[in-house]
C-alpha cells in the first residue's frame, strides 16, 4: 500500500515539521511495516522556465541550442528533445541538479556550452506506466499560465511524499486512506476528518430502470447507483496526481474517480456503461467453461468457484477481480450504473489467484466493512457530479446479507495487566481506545468497549490487548523471566550422543534436502513401499520425500568429487519417509554414513576398504549398547546397489536394521562404501545400563592357533565355533593373521585367545583342555586341520 | 693412625679428580671402601687393640669411612647424571616436524546451533519436544487459527502431498508443534517446550532454502506475560548471539498469537550504529512471536480463562548466518567439505 502525504492530509492535520521518514517509524511502532518513504520525486533544483529562443546545433542534425529563461537569468542549454521549441514552458534541471539518472554539470556539447537541462518527465523518475502518450516522445510542456522560476515538482503538484507499506493480512482496514488517517490520528492524537458525501440527486427513482437480482451467497451486500450524462475527459491534476502517488494509473475522469474512491475508503467499485448493460444486474456463481472476456481483452475460462456479475443473457464482470470488456466505461460513455458490493473473501482470493490479482481483490480478500460499501458510492456519486458533470439518479438499489456490525467487548484492566505484563491505569487505557476511535464506557469492574466495524481485525479481548500494546509501545514492555516450577528440561540423548560420536571418528555430518527424484527413491534399498511424492513440485529433481539417505550421500560424493575432494568421510542422521499398507504416513529416523578415499589424513595415508566402515558401525553398535547382539549377515534385504561380494545386512536382535558395504561398480566406479541404519528400528530393542565389571586379578593365559580351512569359510563363523567350545574361561578371541589361498581353495587364519578366570589363577592344564576342546570342535565342523608351526 | 687417615683422605680427593668413568667408580670403591680397600685395611690390627683405643680407632676409621662414600656416591651421582644427560641429548627430536594427524570430524552447523539452542533451553527447564515433518493441515494450520482460504497462507507456499492438496503436507512452520504439545499434554496442565526442525516452504534464492531449520518456544501456564516472553527472549538472544544484543519489540500479525510481535535484535554487524546488513535501521528482524490465541488454545483443549502462554518461532539457519557469517543460505545445504569441515572446533562460551 503506498500512502501519499498529500491525500491522507485531507483527512488528517499532520505536523508539518514531522518528516516523512518519522511518519513511517511511527507507523511502524504500531505495527505497520514499510519498506520504503520519501518524496514522490526524488529530484533537486528542477525550477520551471520558457524557452526565448531555439535553434539548430550547428554541429548535429538533432540537438537544438535554446535560450530558457528561469525567472532570474535566461541560460544557453542544448536539448535533444524533438518536440522543444520556442515559446514552451517547460522543467530546468539547473547545474547541480541530482536526478535519478545523474547530477546534472555544466558543459560544452559538440561546442555549444550547455547549463542545464530540459526535462521529460521519465528523466524525473516517473515510472513509464504513468507517461502520457505525448510525455514518451520528449520533454514534458507545462500549461503556458505557468510562472517562471519557481519549483517544478511543485508547479506539476507532484510535491508529494510516499510511504509504501508492507501491512499485515489482517488490517485490511488500512488498504484505505480513511484507514490510515484513524492509524495515524490513533499515534498523533489527532481527529479524523469526515468525508464529503454530498450531491444532488434528481427526481427519477433507479428502481424505474434497472434492478438487481442476486442468486449467490457469495455476495453480502450489493449496493447499485446511476450516474447519467457525464462528460468524459481528463481528471483534475490532483486526481490525477494522487493516484500517480498512489501507483495507479490515470485513465479519465471516471475511471479515475472510481480508483479514487477505492483509495479513500477501501472500498473497490465497478462502473459499467449503462447503455451496453441492459436492465438487470444478477450476481451468481459462473458456470463451468463459462467464458468471459475481461477489460484486458482477455478470454477467461470460469468455473462454479468463480462469482460473476451478469446480464440476463452473459456474465459481465469477473465480481471482485476485473469487469469485463463489453460493458466497459468508454470516450463516449454518457450513463453509468456504480456498483459497490462485498463478495465472500475466500472466493475472491481463490479466483484473482487463479486469473489475476488486482488492487480490487486485495482488498475483497482482506474484508470490507459494509458501511465502507454504503459511503463509497455516496462518495462515487459527489465526485461524479462534481468531477464528471454526472447527473445522479435518485435512489438506490439495495441487497443487503451482511451481518457485520460493530463489536462489543468488555474487559478489565487486569486482563490487559496479566497478558502485556505491564502496569498501565484504567486512564490509560480509556485513553487509547478514544484515541483509536473506539466508543468506551467504564462499568467500574469493566471497561465495555464498541469497535467500529472498519476495524474487522477486532473481535475478541486479545484484540483489544494488543491494541493497548500497539498504542502503549510493545517496546515498551520490561523483559523478566517467567517464574514456574523447577522442572528438569529433557532432549534426545542418543541422538546427540550418535553425532558426536561420529564426529569424534572423524566422519563430518552432512546435511542434505529431504526431497530428490523420483526415479531415485526405490535406490539403495530392497524394502517394499510406497513413497510419498508431492502435489506440486518445484521440480522434478525435487518431487519426492526420500526413504534411504543413501542417494543424497553418494550425490554428495559427487559433487564433491568433482571438485576435486575424493577423500570423503560424511554422515547424516535424518528421517525417510513412506506411506504403509493401510496409508498412513510414516517418517523413521535414519543414519546413513559414506566413506570413501583417504581416511587418515597426512603422514598415515590409507584408502578406506570395507573394514574400516565396518569398525565405524561396530564402534557405533558397541556405543549404543548392543556388543553381541548383532551380526552382519548375507541375505535378500542387500540392496542391488551395492557390491555383491562386498556388502551385508545388519541384523540385530533377528531384525535387519540396515545394511554395509561396497557401492556396485554400476553405481560408482570408486571405491566408496556406505552404511544406513534404521534408527527407529534400532533404538527400539532396549539396551540395559551400563554396569562395571570386576576386573580379574588373575592373570590370562594366552594360547594362538591356526586353522587351514575352505575360503568360504567366515571368520564369523569360525568365532562363533570358538566362543561355543571355549566357555565360560574363554575370555578373548583375536584374530592376528590371515593367509588367503595357503593352499588350494583353501585360507590359514591364525587367532590368539585369552583364557581367565575371575576367581583365580588357571591351571595350564585346564586350559589345555578347553584349547583341545575349541580345536577338535573347529576342525570337525569346518573340516579344518591345524596349521603346522 | 690419624696420619694414615689424612693421607688416605689426601688419596681419595687426587683420586676423585681422574675418575670420569663408572668403571672408574668401581675401581675406586675397591681401592678405598671394598673388602680389602685401604680403609677396611685400618680395622685389621683392631683385635690387638684395649677397649679404648678400639673405640677411637673405631670412630675414627667410621668416620674416613663415610667420608669417603659420601664423596664418592656424589661423584658416582654426577657421572650418572652426564651419562643420562648425554643419552638424552642424543634422543633429542625435531618437534617442529609435522605431528600424525588424527582426522578430525565436525557437526554440521545446523547441528550446533540447534544444540545451542537445546542446551540452553533445557537448562531453563524445557523440554525438546520433536514433531513430525510430515503434517496435516490440521495441526500445521487449521489448528493454529488458519483456516482454509486464509489470507496467512499466502505467506506460506506450501509443499502439499499428491492427492492431499490442503490435507498433508511437509511441515511449513514448527508452530504445528504448539498443537502437538498442547494435545499431547493429557491433563492439560503447564508447557515447556522447544521444537527444533526442518521446515519446508516453495521459495529458493541467496537467502530462501525451500528446507530450512526453525526452532518454536511454547510455554503455558496460568500467569505467562509477553513481559515472560520478552525476558526470555533476551536471555535467547544474548547467548546464541552475544551479551551485548538487545531485543525490541514491534507489534505485527499472526493468526496463532494475540496479541502478536515480530521481535528485532540490535544489528550483530555493527553493534545498532546502522550498517549495511541493517539497511542502516541498527536493528535485524530474527523472529515472530505473541501470546497463544485463545483459539488456539481452546482448539487444542485448553481452558483460555485458565491458562494462557507465549509462543515463538525463529530460523536457525538465518542464526546460523548471522553467527558464522555465511553470506548464502544455499551454503548451508550444499555439503561442501571444504564448508563443513570447518565446523571442527568448541563455540566460544
Amino acid at each position: 500500500m503506498l500512502l501519499s502525504r498529500k491525500f491522507v492530509s485531507d483527512y488528517i492535520d499532520l505536523d508539518e515539521n514531522l518528516t516523512i521518514n518519522e511518519i513511517a517509524e511511527a507507523m511502524t511502532g504500531v505495527g505497520n511495516e514499510y519498506d520504503d518513504a520519501g518524496s514522490l520525486i526524488k529530484c533537486s533544483k528542477l525550477v520551471t522556465g520558457e524557452v526565448l529562443e531555439c535553434v539548430d546545433h550547428p554541429d548535429s542534425d538533432h540537438l537544438h541550442c535554446c535560450k530558457v529563461d528561469v525567472g532570474t537569468e535566461v541560460l544557453d542549454i542544448v536539448c535533444g528533445a524533438p518536440n522543444v521549441k520556442k515559446g514552451l514552458k517547460v522543467i530546468v534541471a539547473l547545474v547541480g541538479a541530482k536526478l535519478p539518472g545523474g547530477e546534472i554539470k555544466k558543459g560544452t556539447i559538440r561546442g555549444q556550452e550547455s547549463n542545464g537541462m530540459l526535462c521529460s518527465m521519465a528523466e524525473l523518475g516517473l515510472d513509464n506506466k504513468f507517461l502520457k502518450p505525448e510525455d514518451k516522445e520528449g520533454i514534458h510542456v507545462l500549461p503556458q499560465d505557468t510562472p517562471l522560476g519557481v519549483d517544478a515538482i511543485k508547479a506539476l503538484g507532484l510535491d508529494d511524499e510516499v510511504i509504501d507499506f508492507e501491512l499485515t493480512s489482517n488490517r485490511g482496514d488500512l488498504l484505505s486512506i480513511l484507514g490510515m488517517a484513524y492509524e495515524l490520528g490513533a499515534i498523533y492524537n489527532k481527529k479524523v476528518k469526515d468525508i464529503d458525501l454530498s450531491y444532488t440527486a434528481n427526481s427519477d427513482d433507479i428502481k424505474n430502470s434497472f434492478k438487481i437480482d442476486v442468486q449467490t451467497d457469495d455476495c453480502s451486500l450489493f449496493l447499485a447507483k446511476k450516474a447519467i450524462n457525464v462528460t468524459i475527459k481528463e481528471s483534475p491534476e490532483f486526481i490525477k496526481n494522487r493516484l500517480i502517488a498512489s501507483g495507479i494509473r490515470p485513465i479519465n475522469n471516471v475511471v479515475d474517480i472510481s480508483n479514487y474512491v477505492m483509495l479513500e475508503t477501501g472500498q473497490p467499485l465497478h462502473y459499467y456503461d449503462a447503455n451496453r448493460l441492459g436492465n438487470t444486474l444478477i450476481v451468481r456463481n459462473a458456470n463451468d467453461n463459462e467464458k468471459l472476456t475481461t477489460l484486458d481483452s482477455q478470454e477467461r475460462i470460469l468455473s462454479r468457484e468463480d462469482i460473476v456479475i451478469a446480464d440476463p443473457n452473459k456474465a459481465v464482470g469477473l465480481a471482485g477481480v476485473m469487469g469485463g470488456l463489453s460493458t466497459e466505461v468508454e470516450e463516449d460513455t454518457k450513463d453509468i450504473i456504480i456498483e459497490s458490493a462485498i463478495f465472500d473473501s475466500i472466493k475472491i482470493r481463490k479466483t484473482s489467484k487463479k486469473i489475476l490479482r488486482s488492487e480490487a481483490s486485495n482488498r475483497f480478500e482482506k474484508g470490507l466493512d459494509p458501511k465502507r460499501t454504503y459511503m463509497a458510492i455516496e462518495r462515487s456519486c459527489a465526485l461524479l457530479e462534481k468531477y464528471a458533470d454526472a447527473t445522479i439518479v435518485g435512489g438506490m438499489l439495495e441487497y443487503n446479507n451482511s451481518n457485520i456490525t460493530d463489536a462489543n467487548i468488555d474487559i478489565t484492566i487486569d486482563k490487559i495487566k496479566s497478558v502485556l505484563g505491564i502496569n498501565i491505569s484504567k486512564e490509560e487505557v480509556i485513553s487509547i481506545f478514544e484515541r483509536l476511535g473506539f466508543t468506551v464506557k467504564d462499568n467500574n469492574e469493566s471497561l465495555n468497549v464498541i469497535v467500529p466495524s472498519r476495524r474487522r481485525d477486532i473481535k475478541i479481548v486479545e484484540d483489544l490487548i494488543e491494541e493497548v500494546g500497539r498504542i502503549y509501545g510493545m517496546d515498551k514492555i520490561e523483559g523478566k523471566l517467567p517464574v514456574l516450577e523447577t522442572i528438569k528440561g529433557s532432549y534426545d540423548k542418543t541422538k546427540r550422543a550418535i553425532k558426536h560420536k561420529l564426529a569424534d571418528l572423524g566422519l563430518n555430518e552432512t546435511m542434505s534436502y529431504t526431497l530428490i527424484p523420483n526415479s531415485e527413491v526405490h535406490k539403495f534399498t530392497k524394502d517394499e513401499f510406497t513413497e510419498v511424492t508431492l502435489n506440486d513440485p518445484m521440480s522434478e529433481d525435487r518431487n519426492t520425500l526420500r526413504y534411504s539417505l543413501l542417494y543424497s550421500l553418494n550425490e554428495i560424493y559427487k559433487y564433491n568429487k568433482a571438485r576435486n575432494n575424493s577423500n570423503i568421510s560424511i554422515f547424516e542422521l535424518a528421517k525417510g519417509f513412506y506411506k504403509d499398507s493401510e496409508g498412513t504416513y510414516q517418517e523413521e529416523s535414519k543414519l546413513a554414513v559414506l566413506m570413501a578415499g583417504e581416511y587418515k589424513l597426512d603422514i598415515q595415508r590409507e584408502n578406506v576398504d570395507f573394514y574400516y566402515i565396518k569398525g565405524v558401525m561396530e564402534e557405533l553398535l558397541y556405543f549404543l549398547g548392543y556388543e553381541g547382539r548383532y551380526s552382519l549377515q548375507i541375505n535378500d534385504t542387500i540392496p542391488n546397489e551395492l557390491h555383491p561380494g562386498v556388502s551385508a545386512a545388519i541384523v540385530v536382535n533377528g531384525t535387519n536394521v540396515g545394511i554395509i558395504g561396497k557401492l556396485h561398480p554400476n553405481v560408482s566406479k570408486d571405491n566408496v562404501y556406505v552404511m544406513e541404519i534404521n534408527l527407529t528400528k534400532l533404538l527400539s530393542f532396549r539396551t540395559g545400563s551400563m554396569k562395571y565389571k570386576d576386573v580379574s586379578k588373575f592373570p590370562g593365559i594366552y594360547k594362538d592357533v591356526a586353522f587351514i580351512v575352505d575360503n568360504k569359510v567366515t571368520s564369523q563363523d569360525i568365532e562363533l565355533a570358538i566362543k561355543k567350545a571355549g566357555g565360560r574361561l574363554l575370555t578373548n578371541i583375536q584374530i592376528f593373521d590371515l593367509y588367503p589361498n595357503i593352499e588350494d581353495n583353501k585360507k590359514s587364519m591364525a587367532y590368539k585367545l585369552c583364557f581367565q578366570d575371575p576367581s583365580r589363577t588357571l591351571e595350564d592344564e585346564e586350559v589345555m583342555q578347553v584349547f583341545n576342546t575349541i580345536i577338535d570342535s573347529v576342525t570337525s565342523k569346518f573340516n579344518a586341520k591345524v596349521r603346522d608351526k | 693412625m690419624q696420619e694414615n687417615i689424612n693421607n688416605i683422605k689426601e688419596s681419595l680427593v687426587r683420586d676423585l679428580e681422574s675418575v670420569n668413568k663408572p668403571q672408574d667408580i668401581v675401581d675406586l670403591k675397591a681401592k678405598y671402601v671394598g673388602k680389602s680397600g685401604c680403609i677396611t685395611e685400618l680395622t685389621k690390627n683392631m683385635r690387638d687393640l684395649s677397649i679404648e683405643e678400639k673405640k677411637t680407632v673405631g670412630m675414627l676409621v667410621n668416620e674416613v669411612k663415610n667420608y669417603a662414600n659420601d664423596l664418592i656416591s656424589k661423584k658416582e651421582e654426577e657421572i650418572n647424571n652426564a651419562i643420562l644427560n648425554e643419552k638424552l641429548n642424543k634422543e633429542s627430536i625435531d618437534i617442529t616436524l609435522p605431528s600424525k594427524k588424527i582426522k578430525r570430524g565436525s557437526l554440521h552447523p545446523m547441528t550446533r546451533m540447534v544444540e545451542e539452542f537445546e542446551d540452553l533451553f533445557v537448562s531453563m527447564g524445557f523440554t525438546v519436544f520433536e514433531g513430525p515433518e510430515l503434517e496435516s493441515d490440521e495441526n500445521c494450520f487449521q489448528k493454529l487459527n488458519i483456516p482454509k482460504g486464509h489470507p496467512a497462507r499466502d505467506a506460506q507456499d506450501t509443499f502439499y502431498l499428491k492427492d492431499e492438496v490442503e490435507n498433508f503436507l511437509l511441515r511449513s512452520q514448527t508452530s504445528t508443534a504448539q498443537v502437538r504439545a498442547m494435545e499431547a499434554n493429557e491433563e492439560k496442565g503447564p508447557i515447556r517446550i522447544v521444537c527444533p526442525g526442518k521446515v519446508y516452504r516453495r521459495d529458493e534464492d541467496a537467502t530462501h532454502s525451500h528446507q530450512f531449520m526453525q526452532i518454536e518456544g511454547l510455554v503455558i501456564d496460568k500467569n505467562i506475560s509477553m513481559a515472560d516472553l520478552k525476558g526470555t527472549l533476551e536471555v535467547m538472544m544474548k547467548r546464541i548471539l552475544g551479551e551485548k544484543t538487545q531485543v525490541r519489540f514491534r507489534p505485527s500479525f499472526f493468526p496463532f498469537t494475540e496479541p502478536s510481535v515480530e521481535v528485532d535484535v540490535t544489528c550483530f554487524k555493527c553493534g545498532g550504529k546502522g550498517c549495511s546488513l541493517c539497511k542502516q535501521t541498527g536493528w535485524i528482524e530474527v523472529l515472530g512471536a505473541g501470546m497463544v490465541h485463545p483459539d488456539v488454545l481452546t482448539m487444542s483443549g485448553y481452558d483460555p480463562k485458565v491458562y494462557q502462554g507465549f509462543a515463538f518461532g525463529t530460523g536457525i539457519d538465518r542464526m546460523a548466518m548471522f553467527k558464522y557469517n555465511i553470506p548464502d543460505i544455499r551454503t548451508i545445504y550444499g555439503n561442501d567439505i571444504r564448508f563443513i569441515e570447518q565446523f571442527d572446533r568448541k563455540d566460544e562460551d
